[in-house]
């Protein structure tokens, strides 16, 4: 979240006009004016994704394409070079990667804290040159590219995607509502991706999302994805939804939000992210802040990240954790009235004694301690269609 | 019924005000959530919260229109806080106050002149 003192003009999407369209609210948001509701407002919108299909603009994320400098006539090869470029900067497996397959990983500074939190994808077959496409967060992209493009110099060119929208179908009628639009789409299974020509132009088109929900991804050219939108929202099981739902969707689902959950302090050990770490390169110590972060997994982190259930009022971001005797142990990093349990949750950070499931805790909220249970991630299940 | 530039109304009947918030500031705040009334015998002074209301997104304070004592909370919207969006104006009122001062009410914005108010914003 950058956004202080910021000189630039605030930016639009190619959606601006669909979302006023419909009803939009509009907030500042990175740099973009984006809507944070439509007239449903935020309980129902989130209900609805949870329920059939939500439609959103995230256009304000970073997509970008990494390619090679010098490919060699060996496709496997050039994966192998860009993938061990980019893995100069994070903890992940990017050259075992399959043709088609996305993988979420972290940029790492030389402590291990988190720059930010990406996405890597590798084209499906067809790509022969060494390329990967990388999503990463609108209030980061900025020092993300720069990162990336002077750690690769000399290796790889690093091509952020300007002229691209970003649509993302959520819900567990999103598969049934953009097949029918896209049927082949149905081919992909969680964290797939492919090119997919439409309506004369191509989607780069992802099975994964920010909801905890089965849905898509979806990168359209600016000038293609008013069309896109509308054709989508032609469906009766789709609705618009802004950016306050998604906040509460991907809390629930325990996904954590850079700048809150997340930050250069926070290794990806702390905030319980070690499935993202490859055996491989954790073997290697081949990446920024590896001594920090094979020493916190050998000897276990100073804190972590726990899920919260709240009694009372909503704990937020900000938040103290307190022991059940008053000992301040932690802060919470994002919280709020959780719309499917219809109770209060909270993600915080605290000492790892504290986060057995079922530890009693309290909240702080505007100076009045109330009841907390550390509960398992993540609070709402995922129902992500995974390959069989 | 008065309003202040903080979207609260207060209506004087009897010796006793009734406060809440208004419309505009329902809308505003979109779907309420949850609810913080003050405790009865609490003195404030204008200005000072008087209650809290959250949506999915935010935590708003509530302010004392006028100074008072608090003599009654509407403990029921803990329970159904909907009541706020569904008739903020009415049966979504938040605190009834006894005045330390009742022509503080008078020296608020009358209907019209919140209305025009409403249309600076």
């Amino acid at each position: 979240m950058n956004s202080q003192s910021s000189p630039e003009p605030i930016l639009r999407t190619p959606l601006y006009d669909a979302h006023a369209a419909a009803g939009a609210r509009f907030v500042s948001f990175a740099g973009y004016e984006m809507p944070v509701q439509y007239k449903d407002g935020v309980l129902a919108e989130h209900r609805w994704t949870r329920e059939h299909a939500g439609l959103f603009d995230v256009s304000h994320m970073g997509p970008a394409l990494l390619t090679l400098d010098h490919p060699t006539d060996d496709p496997e090869a050039n994966h192998l070079a860009v993938a061990s470029a980019l893995e100069r900067l994070i903890p992940g497996d990017i050259a075992g990667l399959k043709r088609g397959r996305q993988r979420y990983t972290f940029l790492l500074n030389e402590a291990g804290g988190v720059l930010d939190d990406i996405m890597v994808q590798r084209p499906e077959p067809g790509d022969k040159q060494g390329r990967l496409f990388l999503v990463v967060n609108a209030g980061t992209k900025t020092n993300d590219f720069a990162l990336i493009e002077q750690t690769l110099a000399g290796t790889a060119k690093l091509t952020p995607l300007i002229d691209q929208a970003l649509i993302a179908l959520q819900g567990p009628e999103a598969a049934a509502a953009f097949t029918a639009l896209v049927p082949e789409a149905s081919e992909l299974m969680f964290m797939q991706g492919r090119r997919i020509v439409w309506d004369g132009g191509v989607l780069l088109v992802t099975r994964s999302g920010y909801t905890g929900e089965d849905g898509f991804e979806i990168m359209v050219d600016d000038e293609a994805a008013p069309v896109l939108w509308d054709r989508l929202m032609r469906d009766d099981r789709v609705k618009p939804i802004g950016l306050g739902a998604r906040d509460s969707l991907r809390l629930e689902a325990g996904l954590p939000l850079y700048g809150h959950d997340l930050d250069e302090t926070v290794s990806p050990v702390e905030a319980g992210l070690t499935f993202a770490l490859s055996k491989r390169r954790l073997a290697a110590e081949d990446f920024p802040g590896a001594a920090r972060i094979t020493r916190e997994l050998a000897e276990g982190p100073g804190r972590v990240r726990v899920a919260l259930k709240v009694a009372g009022a909503p704990a937020r971001e900000g938040a103290e954790i307190a022991t059940p005797d008053g000992a301040v142990i932690g802060r919470v990093t994002s919280g709020g009235p959780s719309p499917t349990l219809s109770r209060p949750i909270a993600l915080a950070f605290v000492p790892p004694a504290f986060a057995a499931l079922g530890t009693p805790l309290q909240a702080i909220v505007r100076g009045k301690p109330q009841a907390a249970e550390v509960v398992a991630l993540p609070f709402v299940p995922h129902r992500y269609v995974r390959q069989p | 019924m008065r309003f202040t530039k903080d979207h609260e109304w207060i209506e004087l009947i009897g010796d006793i005000a009734t406060v809440g918030i208004t419309a505009y500031a329902a809308g505003q705040l979109g779907d309420v959530v949850f609810v913080e009334t003050p405790d009865v015998g609490k003195t404030v002074k204008a200005g000072d919260p008087l209650a809290v209301v959250e949506s999915v997104k935010a935590a708003s304070d509530i302010y004392a229109p006028i100074d008072g004592t608090v003599v009654e909370a509407h403990t029921g919207l803990s329970d159904e806080p909907e009541t706020i969006n569904q008739d903020p104006e009415g049966r979504g009122w938040f605190v009834k106050l006894k005045p330390g001062d009742p022509a503080q009410i008078d020296a608020l914005m009358d209907r019209p002149g919140y209305e025009a108010f409403l249309d600076t914003l």
